[in-house]
């Protein structure tokens, strides 16, 4: 909460930064290790093997976490950044992905320092205000976006120093992008100038065509997020509503695509033709509603451009209508004098068949508006055009079912089905319950009407599976722009889905809403295109001010931010394995015990989701998802009746995925205890990795405590990287005492990144430092597994062999399925203990959704038995790391 | 969607002896030619005298049976008329004098000459804010396509007419917002597709008899909301219904023979708005 905090925390990201990268190259430099499941009994063996057999990315683990180890109990600060950083980064300078373990955290910063002082300048003042002012208010969204970024970032960075530079480059850019989110800074997206970034990054020049069709050039690092390119067009069109807006490119298949705010442009365009132009992406179904004149002025010149285009088709007399407002609105009021009016006209285009008597009739229409300023014929312009039958709808060539040509239309209000001009057919998005594609089909599920009882689907051919993403991505932006109040989390509301985990990453329209409402400044001159009456203003020059920033703070930016990183592309088989014992006699285990299990687990699906967005860095979009899915509405039907321990399961998961931190009446968390826990946590951990020889060997470079009550779930706690889930502290603890032996043990790797969590919230910094060091951040792996359990189940039932009870194979449109299920049954002390394990594989391309799928599978191994208790779970994963060209 | 119902002028057309037995009709049933006449001639006066319109009366063609229902001949919206190609063979020549009115109102004349295409103006329900174009017997989607196209501004949709001659045998709209609609089976649903397809947000007023709820609304200065609607003679059932417009101007009018050739209110006159200024 102080100045110092904030400052602390951003050295410790470094740190940590440092550190991973330190891991990266350590690992690198070890060689390969194999990982594998960690199912077994002994844990200790096979946590060793595991570290010691890994196999590709894998083999990184071990090394990291010694060096974790190494590092929590040499440097107790993070201030101390490991020598292999400098090193590290040295080699991504250099394009070469060389592991060596040298150097200085400092000099990387100082190299850091050259290319980029104001920057720093301007982030240490941003910095000190934000943590001073604003971050005590937001703490809940910091925390949010602090849970992600941390995991991002590491993950990143692991990557980067492994496999390529590029990582490292993006890994870093994200990072600072996320820094600069939390400490409050210009907008959602980062600021460009904390973007800006270190020496040797190329530069590409970007073209981007703006409305009024001039070029807007800037230079970007080849590496640059599509979101950095999006701020400095908006920054330089001094615009502030800017969520309406988007850059799209054209595709190697000449078709327009919208430039993916959170992904590398370069990824994005495949070619080498920076060139995008800037368009209104969402068109507010209300301009009027639209706070700033300059936002409605772009707004206009987009719709000149459509309407001109004939994009937007309009009759005759709206043709001049509104050809009579933009005259109005460029040139001021009509001149009788003016030589001739006509050839004026003439120039400027209005409609597709533009001819004589149509520019006759602007003129006339013209001296009607005597008057008018330009603000005000804008106004009316929006006023006419909105009203427009096809304002807003982006179209879609498609066929029906019998191939049939149609054209699928999405806007605001949902999704409409023209046939040549006709609409044929409309799906409310409030009628829709899940939208997907499937190689170049698209899918709507319709809620069923009153008179109807099941659900339909209804089904149309795209010319080819881009067409079908293209489609189903506008979709899922549309419906999440116009008609949620907050982006949705990516794990929420739907579940078991496979595929593109793309979402809707900006603000709501609600959101535009609230922020627009924000915004204080004095309404900014702008040029327009043809202006002749409005004198040029030095004063109205864009720039971008510090008042500027703040209001769009409000609109809390950290949330996108966020839930941008979450946009994960993945290509993975994911094998999750469920064990669940009943104790007959110790009900109140099992309430304790899955909740924790359940936040671990999420965790490590979290960690691995990072990873993923990693590779799907990596692996161009082309091959990618197949096929996607996404509910817009939480279907009832899909969400079963559950327990209690999986609602509150649920609820952590929203809080990780952080876009609100909704506090469950369950739920005290509160900020300020966490840091005392954590600490209590630490010292328990320490003092107990000694002691206890059942403690797992920290994998992620936590020592695991077993016995203590308490300690499980502080480790917990750590694993999650700090994220609120005091659910469990403060509910459970009675419990846990009681029954204190439950063990979350993690075996395997350490793809538990809950690492820097410093970052985080600025409130914990100062006692999180020593914490911050001891954490772990995520390995890249191509083989995971990760294994939790209770620790007493492990010593009995291993031996026996399981009864193989069911064997199936579900293969729904976006996922591969395959349960197994074993039971096996032991007398022990007169007990009978019933053992399930389930052995789960979910198989997919990239953008498999891995919490949702793990969460699923989880939730329903608890569904079909409520009695028992989730006392393992492994996650094996095998990666395919697609490997990139530059 | 302020404009809506502003009608200024309205065209009609006298009844030609031969309606009485060669007009088309889906029943079988003998029209009193005389009292058909009456029924028009009081319907002429309502529009004329009691509402303030101006009529154009276009004579009466004894080669054109049903040409009285010149509704079907075109599509008149804003500055524009879509001369149609009805479905009825028989009919195709009502549009030709049709033509020649529209252009003495100077108003954007627009042809369908597509030998695919057929539309009625009868099953064609302008809300204000869009189009739905019924597809029927007489109607089909070349018709509806090429209104789409006229008519750029507003959206067109089109929906099935399960049963009925038009559309607009079971519809019509009863103010800005408001549909009055038959209580059949096939209206109903015919209504929900409507529903379903619009982005706006419509009130309904269900009527017992299908035939009633095709009535003229208008909107006219000194008087508001109007209702040209069946009589209670016809209809008694659902002329109790349509006391609960409380703020329309109600104007009964009686149309027992045209009916029996499926000529109902709306059928009878085209309502046009022409503003004065421009």
């Amino acid at each position: 909460m102080t100045t110092e905090a904030g400052s602390e925390t951003e050295v410790k990201e470094k740190a940590e930064e440092s550190a991973a990268e330190t891991d990266q190259s350590e690992k690198a430099s070890e060689g390969a290790q194999e990982v594998t499941d960690a199912e077994g009994e002994d844990k200790e063996k096979e946590k060793e093997k595991d570290g010691k057999e890994g196999k590709g990315i894998a083999r990184y683990l071990p090394t990291w976490l010694k060096k974790q180890k190494s590092q929590s109990q040499t440097s107790p600060t993070k201030e101390e950044p490991p020598k292999e950083e400098s090193n590290s980064k040295d080699t991504q300078e250099e394009d070469g992905p060389v592991p060596e373990v040298n150097g200085h955290a400092e000099e990387v910063e100082e190299k850091e320092a050259v290319k980029s002082d104001e920057v720093k300048e301007q982030e240490a003042e941003s910095h000190s205000t934000a943590s001073a002012d604003t971050e005590p208010a937001k703490e809940e969204k910091v925390q949010e976006s602090a849970e992600k970024s941390p995991e991002e970032t590491v993950v990143t960075e692991e990557g980067e120093g492994v496999e390529e530079e590029k990582k490292e480059q993006e890994g870093e850019g994200e990072k600072e992008g996320e820094e600069g989110g939390e400490e409050g800074h210009t907008s959602i997206f980062q600021s460009p100038l904390r973007l800006v970034r270190k020496s040797k990054m190329k530069l590409v020049v970007c073209r981007v065509t703006l409305l009024d069709g001039t070029d807007f050039t800037c230079e970007v690092e080849k590496r640059a997020k599509g979101q950095f390119l999006f701020f400095k067009v908006c920054e330089h069109l001094n615009l502030m509503e800017k969520d309406y807006f988007g850059l799209s490119y054209i595709d190697s298949h000449e078709q327009k695509v919208w430039l993916d705010p959170t992904k590398e442009i370069k990824r994005q365009i495949r070619s080498n033709n920076w060139q995008f132009s800037f368009n209104v992406k969402f068109y507010p179904p209300d301009p009027s509603l639209l706070t700033e004149d300059i936002t409605r002025y772009l707004l206009c010149l987009q719709l000149r451009e459509d309407v001109a285009s004939g994009r937007l088709p309009c009759s005759f007399v709206t043709h001049a209508l509104l050809g009579s407002y933009t005259l109005q609105a460029e040139v001021g009021d009509y001149e009788p004098d003016q030589p001739r009016p006509l050839d004026n006209v003439g120039q400027l285009t209005f409609a597709p068949n533009q001819n004589r008597e149509m520019e006759e009739k602007i003129v006339e229409l013209h001296k009607s508006h005597r008057g008018m300023t330009p603000a005000q014929a804008d106004v009316q312009f929006l006023e006419n055009a909105k009203k427009l039958s096809m304002y807003g709808v982006d179209l879609h060539h498609a066929k029906d079912s019998e191939g049939v040509d149609i054209m699928l239309g999405v806007c605001a209000n949902g999704l409409l089905v023209y046939k040549d001009r006709l609409r044929i057919n409309r799906f409310a998005w409030p009628k829709i319950l899940k939208i997907s594609y499937k190689r170049n089909n698209f899918y709507i599920k319709i809620r069923p009407g009153e008179t109807e009882q099941f659900e339909s689907t209804v089904g149309f051919k795209l010319q080819n599976h881009r067409s079908a993403k293209r489609l189903w991505k506008v979709c899922v932006e549309n419906h999440s722009f116009f008609r949620l109040n907050a982006p949705e989390p990516p794990t929420k509301a739907r579940f078991l889905t496979l595929g593109s985990k793309f979402r809707y990453s900006g603000r709501t329209q609600a959101q535009s809403r609230v922020a627009s409402s924000l915004i204080d400044r004095p309404a900014p001159c702008f040029e327009r295109t043809s202006s002749k009456r409005i004198s040029r203003s030095l004063d109205g020059a864009p720039m971008i001010r510090i008042t500027e920033a703040t209001s769009e703070n409000g609109g809390d930016p950290h949330l996108e931010l966020h839930s941008d990183s979450k946009t994960a592309e993945v290509e993975i088989e994911e094998t999750v394995v469920v064990q669940e014992v009943s104790i007959a006699p110790k009900p109140g285990l099992v309430t304790v015990t899955s909740p924790q299990e359940v936040t671990v687990e999420k965790e490590v699906v979290v960690t691995v989701e990072t990873k993923e967005a990693k590779q799907e860095s990596v692996s161009s979009e082309s091959e990618s998802e197949e096929e996607a899915e996404y509910q817009p509405n939480v279907s009832v039907s899909i969400c079963h009746t559950q327990i209690l321990e999986e609602e509150e399961e649920e609820e952590e998961e929203e809080e990780k995925k952080g876009v609100s931190v909704p506090d469950a009446p369950s739920l005290p968390a509160e900020v300020e205890e966490e840091p005392e826990q954590k600490n209590n946590a630490e010292e328990e951990i320490q003092a107990k990795s000694n002691d206890d020889p059942i403690t797992t060997q920290a994998t992620n470079g936590h020592s695991l405590p077993e016995d203590s009550a308490v300690a499980p779930e502080e480790e917990e706690e750590e694993e999650e990287e700090e994220q609120e889930e005091q659910l469990k502290m403060n509910g459970v603890a009675s419990v846990v005492e009681a029954e204190p032996r439950l063990q979350v043990i993690c075996c395997s790797e350490p793809p538990v990144v809950k690492t820097e969590m410093v970052t985080i919230s600025d409130t914990f910094a100062a006692q999180k430092t020593e914490i911050a060091t001891k954490e772990v951040p995520i390995v890249h792996t191509e083989t995971k597994t990760i294994t939790y359990e209770a620790a007493q189940l492990d010593g009995n039932g291993d031996g026996e062999p399981g009864v193989l009870m069911t064997a199936q194979t579900i293969t729904s449109e976006s996922l591969c399925t395959t349960t197994t299920t074993h039971i096996t049954k032991t007398l022990k002390g007169g007990l009978s203990e019933t053992r399930i394990e389930k052995r789960i594989v979910i198989t997919g391309d990239c953008d498999i959704d891995h919490d949702q799928a793990l969460a699923q599978a989880i939730k329903e191994a608890k569904e079909q038995h409520p009695d028992m208790s989730v006392t393992r779970v492994v996650v094996h994963k095998e990666t395919e790391l697609a490997e990139e060209e530059d | 969607m302020a404009g809506f119902g502003h009608y200024t002028h309205a065209i009609v057309r006298g009844i030609p002896a031969s309606l009485a037995k060669e007009a088309l009709r889906s029943s079988q049933s003998e029209v009193d030619l005389a009292g058909a006449r009456k029924e028009h001639e009081a319907y002429v006066q309502v529009l004329g005298t009691r509402l303030g319109l101006e009529v154009v009366e276009l004579p009466a063609d004894e080669s054109l049976p049903d040409c009285v229902f010149v509704e079907d001949a075109v599509v008149v919206c804003g500055d524009t008329a879509l001369i149609t190609r009805p479905g009825a063979e028989s009919r195709r020549k009502e549009t030709e004098v049709m033509k020649a009115a529209l252009k003495n109102l100077n108003l954007n004349i627009v042809e369908m000459t597509d030998e695919n295409a057929t539309l009625d103006g009868g099953d064609v329900l302008f809300t204000g804010q869009e189009f739905f174009v019924g597809l029927s017997k007489r109607t089909n989607q070349k018709g509806a396509e090429i209104l789409a196209d006229v008519f750029k501004d507003y959206a067109v949709s089109t929906v099935p007419v399960l049963q009925g001659l038009h559309l607009k045998s079971f519809c019509s709209m009863g103010g800005p917002g408001l549909i009055l609609i038959g209580s059949s089976e096939h209206a109903q649903k015919t209504l929900k597709i409507m529903q379903q397809m619009s982005d706006h947000r419509y009130d309904k007023l269900t009527l017992p008899d299908d035939a009633a709820a095709n009535c003229l609304y208008m909107n006219l200065p000194n008087k508001g909301h109007v209702l040209v609607h069946p009589t209670a003679e016809e209809y008694p059932e659902s002329a109790t219904v349509f006391d609960k417009l409380k703020d329309h101007m109600l104007i009964p009018v009686s149309n027992i023979e045209k009916t029996k050739v499926d000529g109902a209110l709306t059928c009878c006159s085209v309502l046009i708005t022409k503003r004065a200024n421009i």
